[in-house]
């Protein structure tokens, strides 16, 4: 993952101990200064997030990680990169909670909070790799969306993930395609920090460059300048909202596996879709018609295509390392084909045994 | 019940000769160069967003004026500079100087800060905030701020109370004040900046009133010319939210009760602990060059890990 | 390396086995995690096959129960966490009465002779080293005891060779402790010489 956000151009990390997340903040304090980037560890989570926000904003391109309750803590300055449009990555090694909860064992618990957790309205990207391979390169995707919207994007991964090592293939960085933030075309005098044109993300000034302009969390007009304007600020909540969702093509990634002929579909994400592949295969040799669909991007949710998913099998099952969170987006889409939540929130990582036992119940009835 | 002596003994007396406290050095800042030139203060404001919201006889605007003064005296590159506020009166300050302006979360300037001047070192990192703001949710990043001694300058606009939210008592609020949380005065006692500042390891630390603009300039000059961790605490008046309940909603007679309080470096050295008592020092209190400056450090040290 | 005859076990078997699952575990402290990356750092770099390890950690730094699932297929792995184990390695009594679920039927189970006296001795083929004592009286390291018992998981079962192995230790550790490393290899060896002669 370390070598992921340096291959994609990030120069700039900030962090807070926390396991299991800490062998990211690790590998970044060998990598950063060998390659002229800079890595700080705050005193705390809150501070590590405003710092990679200040450094995004002077023009490097950076990250952080944690889990869960370091999260939680986040999501004040998350909420800021998100009214003040600052691209910036951040990791969250999802383990079980709430609270302190099990600091070593995994969870997909805070997928609702990856969506939600800041206050206000508001839209966010989320990616959910399954694999080390994948999540090399959703690291790297990360940073391109980042760039491309200006906006945080969220890397959610499970405490299995975070801590296993498997054969992984990297590419040559050199032929990573790799975004960077659109720069203004116009000459400082003439900038409006967030007006737009053709798409609905603004180009943006790197601080120290010449053009000075004001970034607040207030909600805030063309000019950067805080406004209480109703007309002003329903435009700015609409266009952060519309520059994610109006845009669902370039963000949604998912994985579809057996669907062809399938009667059942498991919807899966992270290292549970490990184990719904494993499931289906197993699943398959017994005559059941199953597949996997598997979203990596997870918000936007690919509601879209799992409408259409739903409209063409018998019932869906979705896996969870959490009580149901992802199950509500399901539901919400899948119309009249019953959805099938499959829900552990012990620590432990739901076997394919388990999918398998759900999947014989669901091809019973 | 009766409210604390220091209040009740108010002087009602012409505010405008209080650089009496101030040693004859400094007083005489008036001979600063400064003062000789026209100062081109349109120059430096967003003069679009004139007038500030501050209320009228706000001390925010004369830490302002001292801040562009201090700023034209050096002769920085506007584009160079950026000014990192907080939430609070004190964070309106960023929306109106031009320079590159970041107004953060409540208490979290010095974290973004430390991003801008970590990611470009040769930018000048001048972080504005209130009491509430450095010292109460702030108060974990001053302190490791401080440690690191990272080339910024803090300025702390003291005005004794959470002045934007109505009033409330802040870490800085006397003992037994009156506050819209402390009806029946104030229990809790109070942080001493510098000394924090000093003991967190900041290496220019320095104390002034707006009872004196011209020393409030020299304090953040020095602040701003000093290479590493500088904090300029500025006591400033609140007549509003402080200085109506506990002593005059008129602006100069707080800022002549902050005056009178105020004895310089200079003077108080000759002072016993008895003639200090209820006294607040100000002058430059802490200046040390002995500490390695944190981001020049790094860049350093990675350097010599790349050849 | 020398590679000793052992009675009893088809180590080829394990190798062309589709999925082995091998779960090394004891105490913080003893290596068991440092183990497992080793073990699957030799399959993946040096063997050219597929493998996953995946380790449970408790909270504590040193002393609690940690363990430590490495699968080493021919196919791309899905499933990281091992569930149907060929291989048990076990340093600490407390970590067997944790972790000692989910073993095959024809598992081999090597366990501390010393630390972990209480095994239900007739499900599985059950190998007693006394492995801290070793690496603590003849290496003067407690945490060699890890590499002592790869040395010897490596003989029983076959799923590496001891050439992978040591390749990724040497890859891993630092330069002045190899040699010490190279000689709990070494013993490794002798034991489970020894092991196979009482089989």
């Amino acid at each position: 993952m370390a070598k992921a956000a340096i291959d994609a151009g990030c120069r700039f990390y900030a962090g807070y101990p926390i396991t299991p997340s800490s062998e990211i903040a690790a590998d970044m304090s060998h990598l950063l200064p060998r390659v002229g980037g800079v890595f700080i560890q705050m005193e705390d989570e809150i501070a590590s997030m405003g710092a990679v926000i200040g450094a995004s904003l002077a023009g490097l391109k950076a990250m952080t990680a944690t889990s869960g309750p370091g999260f939680s803590l986040k999501l004040e300055n998350i909420g800021f990169a998100c009214m003040a449009e600052v691209p910036c990555v951040i990791v969250n090694v999802m383990r079980g909670g709430p609270s302190t909860g099990l600091p070593t064992l995994p969870s997909q618990g805070d997928v609702m909070q990856a969506r939600w957790g800041t206050h206000g309205d508001h839209s966010i990207i989320a990616l959910a790799p399954s694999n080390l391979t994948e999540t090399y390169w959703e690291t790297v995707r990360a940073f391109n969306l980042a760039e491309e919207y200006r906006a945080p994007v969220i890397l959610l991964l499970d405490e299995i993930l975070g801590h296993m090592s498997e054969r992984v293939e990297l590419p040559d960085p050199s032929e990573l395609e790799i975004f960077n933030r659109v720069a203004p075309q116009v000459p400082p005098e003439a900038y409006l920090p967030y007006a737009t044109s053709g798409s609905h993300v603004p180009p943006m000034a790197n601080f120290f460059t010449g053009y000075r302009y004001h970034v607040t969390g207030l909600t805030h007009d063309l000019t950067g300048f805080p406004t209480e304007d109703p007309e002003i600020t329903e435009a700015l909540m609409r266009r952060l909202d519309a520059k994610i969702t109006d845009n669902l093509n370039g963000i949604i990634k998912y994985e579809e596996t057996h669907l062809e002929d399938a009667d059942i579909a498991i919807v899966a994400y992270g290292s549970v879709a490990r184990s719904a592949r494993v499931a289906v295969e197993q699943a398959r040799e017994e005559g059941m018609k199953v597949g996997v669909f598997r979203p990596v991007t997870l918000w936007p949710f690919p509601g879209k295509q799992v409408a259409h998913l739903a409209s063409h099998v018998k019932g869906l099952l979705v896996p969870e390392m959490n009580l149901g969170q992802i199950v509500g987006e399901v539901e919400r889409v899948a119309g009249s084909t019953p959805v099938v939540p499959l829900n552990q929130a012990n620590g432990q990582p739901i076997p394919p045994s388990g999918i398998l036992t759900a999947l014989r119940y669901m091809e019973r009835k | 019940m009766s409210r604390p002596t220091k209040i009740e003994n108010i002087r009602r007396e012409c505010p405008l000769q209080p650089c009496t406290n101030f040693s004859a050095e400094e007083a005489s800042c008036t001979a600063a160069p400064w003062d000789n030139r026209r100062v081109d203060y349109p120059d430096y404001l967003r003069n679009d967003k004139m007038p500030t919201q501050w209320c009228s006889g706000c001390g925010a605007g004369l830490v302002m004026k001292a801040l562009i003064r201090a700023v034209n005296e050096l002769q920085w590159d506007k584009n160079k500079v950026a000014i990192v506020s907080g939430i609070g009166c004190s964070g309106r300050m960023s929306s109106y100087l031009d320079f590159n302006t970041l107004h953060t979360p409540h208490g979290r300037t010095l974290p973004f800060a430390t991003g801008l001047k970590l990611a470009k070192p040769d930018a000048h990192v001048i972080i504005v905030t209130g009491d509430g703001d450095a010292l109460a949710i702030g108060g974990n990043h001053f302190l490791h701020a401080c440690r690191r001694n990272i080339d910024s300058t803090l300025i702390i606009i003291n005005n004794f109370i959470y002045g934007l939210t109505g009033g409330q008592f802040s870490p800085t609020t006397p003992v037994g004040s009156y506050a819209e949380t402390s009806p029946d005065g104030s229990l809790e006692p109070t942080f001493d900046t510098v000394n924090v500042a000093i003991a967190a390891g900041a290496t220019y630390v320095a104390r002034s009133a707006v009872s004196n603009p011209r020393h409030v300039t020299e304090m953040i000059k020095g602040g701003l010319a000093h290479s590493g961790m500088s904090v300029v605490e500025a006591l400033s008046n609140c007549h509003i939210n402080f200085g109506r309940r506990n002593v005059s909603g008129k602006p100069e007679e707080l800022i002549a009760w902050i005056s009178r309080q105020t004895v310089s470096h200079d003077i108080a050295r000759y002072m016993d602990e008895e003639q200090l008592k209820g006294r607040v020092v100000v002058g430059v209190l802490h200046h040390v060059e002995t500490r390695p400056e944190y981001v020049a450090n790094y860049y350093e040290k990675a350097a010599a890990i790349r050849n | 390396m020398r590679k000793p005859p052992l009675s009893g076990i088809d180590a080829t078997a394990f190798r062309n086995k589709y999925r082995f699952e091998a779960r090394l575990s004891g105490e913080g402290g003893q290596g068991v995690v440092m183990g497992g990356a080793i073990l699957a750092e030799a399959a993946i770099l040096h063997e050219g096959r597929f493998a996953v390890q995946s380790p449970t950690y408790g909270s504590r730094v040193r002393g609690g129960p940690t363990k430590v699932d490495v699968i080493i297929s021919n196919k791309e792995i899905v499933y990281p966490r091992a569930t149907d184990i060929d291989f048990f390695l076990c340093l600490a009594q407390m970590s067997f009465d944790k972790y000692g679920t989910d073993l095959a039927g024809d598992a081999i189970v090597l366990v501390d002779a010393n630390l972990v006296p209480r095994v239900p001795s007739n499900r599985h083929l059950v190998y007693r080293v006394p492995f801290v004592e070793i690496a603590k009286g003849e290496m003067g390291n407690v945490v060699l005891s890890n590499i002592i018992a790869l040395s010897v998981m490596a003989t029983l079962t076959g799923i590496v060779t001891h050439d992978a192995l040591w390749r990724a230790i040497e890859a891993r550790v630092p330069q002045k402790y190899l040699e010490l490393n190279r000689r709990a290899m070494e013993l490794g060896l002798d034991l489970a010489a020894r092991l196979g002669e009482k089989s």
